[in-house]
């Protein structure tokens, strides 16, 4: 008579399979995605004739990065430390300087003091071909924080806390209308030698 | 007499816990079958920039990936140390954006077609001039949401 094999014992695949199910649980999450945020212009039309773009001279600053990633701001060659303070200066021009950025009073909805003077300043950013790659992140990200920070201290003046913290939609959406972020990434221009 | 025990100790029958196990397994194909590997194959290195000021991309399913860098170690015989485009699983140019984009749109349902955004995995090393050509090829493309790829830096 053949013997009696004894039963597998199967408790101990629920811990295995508790086990994978915590690998899995933890990898579907990992793979977040973090990145800066950019809206292209639209290719212009060939048919249309180019219109001049009526922005004044004070209201532009041009940030323009060489081959050898050295930073122009305006007219100033400067560091990638003092870029973030220049810009600063430059969107929310407190002195009233009649070389930095006008301010326009704007009605603002939902604001509850009625209008802002919202600066026009644009900041245009140029690099060439020969720009590494991390030096334009490095400069797009300096400008994102001057944007940020004065966003930072708006949202501290008006609701008491930060922009980033900020809970109510209609608040968010305040705050980015009197402090825009105005970054234009100019049309490609070929200087230097080509790749 | 009674034909009824009183007062008998019932025992409280242990619960079975055989059946815990393939609950756990169906949790665990659940999770098997959602779980989104890195399916395409990386044939260029790419080593994102650091950035502060990162926001956090919200709708992953509305985003195309374009790779840009140097080919691997297995690919440098064949293609040399240039940076170069990854689109989905094979190396193109710039030239080739414009179906990839066109097959991406397709892909997406047509409410959702507006918030795509194309994000531009660059390594760090490579030269603006790649990208600013696939930039203008996605302003062709009217693809013009965009995001530049970048990580947090260590804290």
């Amino acid at each position: 008579m053949a013997k009696k094999t004894p039963a597998i014992n199967s408790s101990s695949t629920a811990d295995i399979a508790f086990l994978l199910l915590c690998y899995f649980l933890m990898t579907t999450t990992m793979g977040s995605h973090f990145g800066l945020s950019r809206r292209l212009p639209p290719m212009p039309d060939p048919n249309q004739k180019v219109e001049d773009q009526k922005i004044n001279r004070r209201n532009i600053i041009v940030v323009k990065i060489n081959s050898a990633d050295r930073i122009l701001a305006g007219s100033e060659a400067i560091e990638i430390s003092q870029l973030k303070d220049k810009i600063k200066e430059f969107l929310s021009n407190p002195t009233n300087d009649p070389n930095l950025p006008e301010r326009e009073i704007q009605e603002i909805e939902g604001y509850s003091k009625g209008t802002y003077p919202v600066s026009k300043g644009v900041i245009s950013l140029q690099n060439d071909r020969g720009t590494s790659y991390r030096a334009y992140i490095e400069v797009q990200n300096e400008l994102v924080k001057a944007v940020n920070e004065i966003r930072d201290e708006f949202s501290m003046r008006e609701f008491g806390v930060k922009y980033s913290a900020l809970q109510d939609e209609a608040q968010q959406k305040v705050v980015r209308d009197c402090i825009p972020q105005n970054i234009s990434e100019a049309e490609p221009k070929d200087v230097g030698k080509r790749r | 007499m009674s034909r009824f025990k009183k007062g008998g100790k019932k025992e409280m029958p242990g619960i079975t816990s055989s059946s815990l196990s393939d609950i756990v397994f169906m949790l665990l194909f659940f999770f098997m079958v959602t779980t989104q590997m890195r399916d395409k194959e990386q044939k260029v290195k790419v080593v994102t920039p650091e950035a502060s000021e990162v926001v956090k991309l919200d709708r992953k399913d509305l985003n195309s990936y374009i790779n840009i860098g140097s080919p691997t170690l297995a690919y440098q015989a064949q293609y040399g140390t240039d940076a170069r485009i990854q689109l989905n699983d094979a190396f193109r140019t710039t030239d080739d954006i414009r179906d990839f984009i066109a097959a991406e749109r397709e892909s997406k349902s047509e409410k959702d077609r507006s918030l795509m955004t194309v994000s531009i995995k660059a390594d760090q090393d490579v030269r603006m001039g790649i990208v600013t050509d696939v930039k203008q090829e996605l302003r062709r493309c009217s693809a013009l949401k965009i995001m530049y790829s970048a990580r947090k830096p260590a804290k």
